[in-house]
C-alpha cells in the first residue's frame, strides 16, 4: 500500500481565546490517499475546520500545535517561505462564504490568476487563458468578459464556482472544501457539489470534504471521519456509516435528520448542545452527557480508539454497541 | 448633491446682508454713516430697490464673473484683496496636507501593520494630540521651537520661497496636528480590520507571499476608508486655518476674514465666506470621486457615511 | 470591565441608567469623569473658589512669575492667573454646554422623526442635513458674529446648527434599527400614537447611545467655541474665558512668559481629553450593550 498523500497524527491545538489557552483540537489522527475523499463531519464547535486550517497552516496568531502533518511525505510546519507557499498551492483550500471570501475590489481574473503569475511565474496572457478555460469547466460562459468583472456582479453560486476553479488553476493534488455549499441555496449547492464532484475524479484530486450534514459527505466521500468536541470519534466507509455506525453520536446524529421518505412522529434531536473541545468534561468520554448508551465505564477516563470492522471508534463499549446503533437496529 | 449644498450656501451667504439687524444699508456700511452720495451707490451697486430673489441673482452673477463687490473699510475691490491672500491660505493647507498624508498615514500603516510596542504607544499620542486644539498647538509650538530654540520665526510670512517655507513650518504642524492624529488612528484601525478580512486568509491559503499581500491585499482595500477620512479631515483644514494664520500674524484669508468679521466689513465676508464654502466643496467632490474610483461596488455620489 | 451593567441598563423598554454603567467604564473613564467633575466644579462656584480677584488689573504686576500664593503667577495685566482660570471655567463650560443641547436636541427630533415616518419624510429631511453638511462650524460661527455681532451666543447657536447635521446622521441610524424592533410594532398594534412610542420607549433606549455622542461633542465644541473666542470673536475681553486667556496672553510667550497662556491651553486640552476619553468608553459600551 503506497504511502497515503495526508497524514495528520496526534494533531492538538492550543488557541488563545480572551487571554486563556484553549484546546480545540484534541489528538487528531487522519489520512488521505491519492484521489480519495474523506468526509469530514460534526456540528459547530466540533473542530472540523479548525483541522483544514491546521493543516493549510492557516491558524490564528499564537497558535500552539502539537503533532505532525505530512503531506507527499514531508512535515509541513517544517516548511516554510517559497515552499510553503508552494505547498499551499498543492493542498488549495475552498471556503465557505464566498463573497467574504474573494477581495471585493479586484476583478475576477485579477483573483483567479494571482498565484499562477506570483507563484509559478505563469505570463498573465496565458494566465488569463487557463482562467477561462477552467470557468468553462466549472460552468461559467463567456470566460474573458467573466474575468474582467467584480464579486458584486455575480451570485454567490457563481462565485463559489469560481473560488473552485481558481483553488484547480494551481493544479493542487489535494481539495481542502470548507464546507463549501453551506452559505447557497439549495439548488445551486446540488450543482456545486456535481461540479466539484465531476472535477475531483477529472483531475484525479484528494479531497478533504467538511461538512455538518452527514448524508452528504457520505454521498461524494470514500470515507467519512466524525468529529465531537475537538476529537476523531469515528472513521468508517461512507457506505457503511448510516446502516453500521461504531459511535453513538454518529447514529444520533444520522437519526436526527429527517428524512423525506418516512413520516415519522418527532424529530429525534440529540438532548444537550454540541461542545467545543475546551467544554468537554475532562477525564470522561466527551459525548457521555448526552449519549443514552453512557455507563460508569464511560466516565472512568478519555477513551482511547478501537480498530474495528475497518473502521475506527473512540467508544468504549464499541464492541458491545456492533449492531445496535445503526438504522437496522432503530428501524 | 454637493453643488446643491454650495448653491444653498451661497444663499445663506448672500442672505446675511438681510439676516443682520437693522436694514441692509446699515449692515453693509458696518454701521458707520455715510453720506447720501454713498448710500445711493451702495443701492445701485447690490440693486437694492429690486427684489429680493432679484438681488441675490446678480450678486451670484457678479461673483461668478470674479466681482465680489467693494470693501467698506479699505475701499478695495473684495477680489483684490481676496487674490492677494489666496496663496498664503492655499500654501498653509498644502503644506499641513503633506504632513497629515505622510506622518499620519504613515504612523498609521506602521502602527497597523505591527501590534507591539510601537503600535501601542502610536495609540496613546494620537489620543493625547488629537485633543489638542491648533491654537493650543501653536503656542506650544512658538513657546518650544522659535522662543526657546529658534529654529523657527514666530510670526509673519517672509520673503522668499525658502523662507516662506521656513515661516510656514510651524504654522502647518499646528494645523496639522490634532488632524494628523485622527488620520493615524483611523488608517491603524482600518489596517487592523482588513488585515483579519476572510478573503486576506484566502490570499494567505492562495500562497501569497508577505509582501505583495499588503500591498494589494490590505493597504489596496484599508485605502478606502483612509481615503475618505483623510479627505474631510483635509476638508476641514480649510476652516481650521483662519485660526492659525490668526495666531501665527499669517496674511492669509482666514485672518482677513477674521479681521473683516470684527470690522464688520461684510462685503469682505461674504466674498472671502463664499471662497471658503467653495474649495470646501470642492475637496469633498474630489473625495467622492476618489471613493468611487476605489470601490468598485459603488457609483459617484451615493459615499456612504 | 463587567458589561453587565451596560447591558441592564439599555435592555427592553425600560428607562436607561447612564450613571450605573460609569463604573464600567474602566480606569480612564472614572480619571476622566473625576476631571470633568472639577471643571464643572469651577465653572459653577469658580469666582467664589477663586483666592483672588480675577477682575481686578494691576499693570504694576504685570507678568510677574509664580510668588507667594499665586500659584500661576500674573497675566500680562497683573491679574492672578489661577484665579481667572477658575473664573473662567464657567463661560469656557457653558458654551459647549449650549451647543450639546441644542445641537443633540435639535438632531435627535430630526432623526426621530426621520427613522419614524421613513419614505418621503426621511428623504427630505436627509437631503436637507446632507445639504447643511457643507458650512464648517467655525466658518458659519465667523458669519454668524459678522452678522450678529461678536459674542458667545452668536457662536454657540452656529455651531448648534453646523452639528446638528452630523449628529442627526448618526441618531438616524440608530433610530431606524430601535424602529425595526419587534417591540415597537407590538407596541403600535396595542395602539400606542408614534409620540408615545417615540418619547416614552424609543428614545430612552437610545438613551446611551445619546450620552456617549453628546459627551464626545462636548469636547468638539469646546475647541471651536475655545478657538472663536481665541479669535476674538467669542467671549470678548476683560471677561474670562480659557480661549481668550490665551491670545490675550500669547504676546507672554514671545516675551518669556508663557505660564499664562500656556496654563490655559492646558486646561482646555485636559478638559477636551477627558470629555474624548469618557465618550468613547460610552461609546463602546453602548454598542456592547446592542449585541
Amino acid at each position: 500500500m503506497s504511502d497515503p498523500l495526508l497524514s495528520v497524527d496526534g494533531l492538538t491545538v492550543r488557541l488563545e481565546v480572551r487571554g486563556e489557552r484553549r484546546a480545540v483540537l484534541r489528538d487528531v489522527a487522519l489520512t488521505v490517499r491519492a484521489g480519495e475523499a474523506l468526509g469530514l463531519v460534526g456540528e459547530s464547535g466540533s473542530g472540523k475546520s479548525m483541522t483544514a486550517r491546521a493543516i493549510d497552516r492557516l491558524l490564528p496568531r499564537g497558535a500552539e500545535v502539537d503533532g505532525t502533518i505530512r503531506f507527499g511525505g514531508r512535515d509541513v510546519h517544517a516548511l516554510s517561505g517559497a515552499d510553503l507557499r508552494r505547498y499551499r498551492n498543492q493542498a488549495a483550500m475552498i471556503f465557505q462564504d464566498p463573497r467574504a471570501h474573494v477581495n471585493p475590489v479586484r476583478r475576477i481574473g485579477d483573483y483567479m490568476t494571482e498565484a499562477l503569475r506570483t507563484n509559478l511565474g505563469v505570463s498573465p496572457a496565458a494566465a488569463s487563458r487557463r482562467a477561462s478555460d477552467m470557468l468553462a469547466q466549472v460552468g461559467i460562459e463567456g470566460g474573458s468578459r467573466r474575468l474582467r468583472q467584480y464579486p458584486h456582479e455575480m451570485s454567490g453560486g457563481m462565485l463559489q464556482r469560481v473560488m473552485i476553479a481558481a483553488a484547480l488553476l494551481t493544479e493542487p493534488r489535494l481539495l481542502l472544501a470548507d464546507e463549501p455549499t453551506t452559505a447557497l441555496d439549495v439548488t445551486t449547492q446540488a450543482e456545486v457539489m456535481a461540479i466539484l464532484d465531476e472535477l475531483r475524479h477529472e483531475y484525479g484530486l484528494a479531497m478533504l470534504f467538511i461538512t455538518h450534514d452527514l448524508e452528504l459527505a457520505a454521498a461524494i466521500c470514500d470515507r467519512t471521519v466524525v468529529m465531537y468536541a475537538g476529537q476523531i470519534v469515528e472513521v468508517r466507509e461512507s457506505g457503511r456509516l448510516h446502516d453500521d455506525p461504531l459511535h453513538p453520536y454518529t447514529a444520533a446524529l444520522a437519526a436526527a435528520r429527517p428524512d423525506i421518505t418516512r413520516t415519522a412522529g418527532r424529530l429525534r434531536a440529540i438532548p444537550g448542545r454540541p461542545l467545543s473541545a475546551f467544554e468537554a468534561p475532562p477525564g470522561e468520554c466527551a459525548f457521555a452527557p448526552r449519549c443514552p448508551h453512557a455507563r460508569d465505564a464511560c466516565r472512568a477516563g478519555t477513551p482511547a480508539i478501537t480498530e474495528l470492522d475497518g473502521g475506527l471508534s473512540r467508544c468504549v463499549r464499541a464492541r458491545e454497541l456492533r449492531g445496535k446503533l445503526g438504522e437496522r437496529a432503530n428501524a | 448633491m454637493l453643488l446643491a449644498s454650495l448653491l444653498i450656501a451661497s444663499f445663506v451667504i448672500f442672505a446675511a446682508v438681510y439676516l443682520a439687524p437693522g436694514n441692509p444699508i446699515s449692515a453693509l456700511s458696518g454701521g458707520r454713516a455715510l453720506p447720501a452720495s454713498s448710500i445711493r451707490i451702495l443701492e445701485q451697486r447690490y440693486h437694492l430697490n429690486e427684489p429680493f430673489l432679484a438681488q441675490y441673482w446678480y450678486w451670484l452673477g457678479n461673483a461668478l464673473h470674479g466681482n465680489l463687490g467693494i470693501s467698506i473699510t479699505l475701499r478695495e475691490n473684495v477680489s483684490a484683496l481676496i487674490s492677494q491672500r489666496i496663496w498664503t491660505t492655499a500654501g498653509l493647507v498644502l503644506y499641513a496636507s503633506v504632513l497629515i498624508l505622510v506622518f499620519g498615514i504613515g504612523m498609521g500603516i506602521v502602527a497597523g501593520l505591527r501590534p507591539g510596542f510601537l503600535d501601542t504607544s502610536t495609540l496613546v499620542v494620537t489620543a493625547i494630540s488629537a485633543a489638542i486644539p491648533a491654537f493650543v498647538a501653536a503656542i506650544v509650538l512658538i513657546l518650544l521651537f522659535s522662543v526657546k530654540l529658534g529654529w523657527f520665526p514666530a510670526l509673519g510670512n517672509g520673503t522668499s520661497f525658502l523662507s516662506n517655507v521656513q515661516h510656514f513650518t510651524l504654522p502647518a504642524v499646528a494645523l496639522a496636528f490634532s488632524a494628523l492624529a485622527i488620520v493615524a488612528r483611523v488608517t491603524r484601525a482600518s489596517i487592523r480590520a482588513e488585515s483579519e478580512r476572510e478573503h486576506v486568509q484566502t490570499a494567505v491559503s492562495r500562497g501569497i507571499p508577505g509582501r505583495q499581500l499588503i500591498r494589494r491585499h490590505i493597504l489596496r482595500n484599508a485605502a478606502i476608508p483612509i481615503t475618505t477620512i483623510t479627505g474631510i479631515t483635509i476638508a476641514s483644514l480649510i476652516a481650521v486655518a483662519a485660526v492659525v494664520e490668526t495666531a501665527f500674524s499669517l496674511n492669509g484669508l482666514g485672518a482677513y476674514l477674521v479681521q473683516a468679521a470684527e470690522s464688520k466689513d461684510l462685503a469682505v465676508v461674504q466674498g472671502i465666506s463664499l471662497v471658503l464654502v467653495t474649495a470646501f466643496v470642492v475637496v469633498n467632490l474630489l473625495v467622492d470621486v476618489l471613493y468611487a474610483l476605489l470601490d468598485p461596488r459603488v457609483s459617484l455620489g451615493s459615499r456612504a457615511q | 470591565m463587567s458589561t453587565g451593567m451596560a447591558v441592564t441598563a439599555a435592555v427592553g423598554t425600560r428607562r436607561a441608567r447612564p450613571l450605573s454603567g460609569l463604573r464600567a467604564t474602566g480606569v480612564a473613564g472614572m480619571v476622566s469623569a473625576a476631571v470633568i467633575a472639577l471643571a464643572t466644579i469651577a465653572a459653577l462656584f469658580g469666582p467664589l473658589l477663586a483666592p483672588y480677584n480675577p477682575d481686578l488689573p494691576n499693570l504694576s504686576l504685570a507678568w510677574v512669575g509664580p510668588v507667594g500664593g499665586h500659584l500661576l503667577g500674573y497675566d500680562f495685566q497683573g491679574r492672578d492667573v489661577f484665579s481667572r482660570l477658575l473664573a473662567g471655567a464657567q463661560s469656557s463650560m457653558i458654551g459647549p454646554l449650549a451647543v450639546v443641547v441644542l445641537s443633540m436636541a435639535a438632531g435627535a427630533l430630526l432623526a426621530v422623526v426621520a427613522a419614524w415616518r421613513r419614505g418621503a419624510a426621511d428623504a427630505v429631511i436627509s437631503s436637507g442635513l446632507d445639504i447643511l453638511f457643507a458650512f464648517p462650524g467655525i466658518l458659519l460661527a465667523v458669519l454668524a458674529t459678522a452678522i450678529f455681532g461678536a459674542g458667545l451666543t452668536a457662536a454657540a447657536i452656529a455651531l448648534s446648527i453646523a452639528y446638528m447635521p452630523y449628529v442627526a446622521r448618526v441618531l438616524r441610524g440608530v433610530a431606524l434599527r430601535e424602529r425595526s424592533q419587534p417591540y415597537v410594532a407590538a407596541l403600535e398594534v396595542q395602539g400606542l400614537s408614534a409620540t408615545t412610542i417615540c418619547v416614552r420607549h424609543i428614545i430612552p433606549n437610545m438613551l446611551p447611545l445619546i450620552v456617549a455622542q453628546a459627551t464626545i461633542m462636548f469636547g468638539w465644541a469646546m475647541v471651536d467655541l475655545a478657538a472663536i473666542s481665541f479669535l476674538g470673536l467669542g467671549v470678548q475681553p476683560p471677561e474670562p474665558n480659557w480661549g481668550v486667556m490665551i491670545s490675550e496672553n500669547q504676546t507672554g510667550i514671545l516675551q518669556g512668559y508663557p505660564l499664562p497662556a500656556l496654563s490655559a491651553g492646558v486646561c482646555i486640552v485636559a478638559v477636551v481629553i477627558a470629555f474624548n476619553v469618557l465618550g468613547e468608553r460610552l461609546f463602546e459600551q453602548a454598542q456592547a450593550a446592542r449585541q
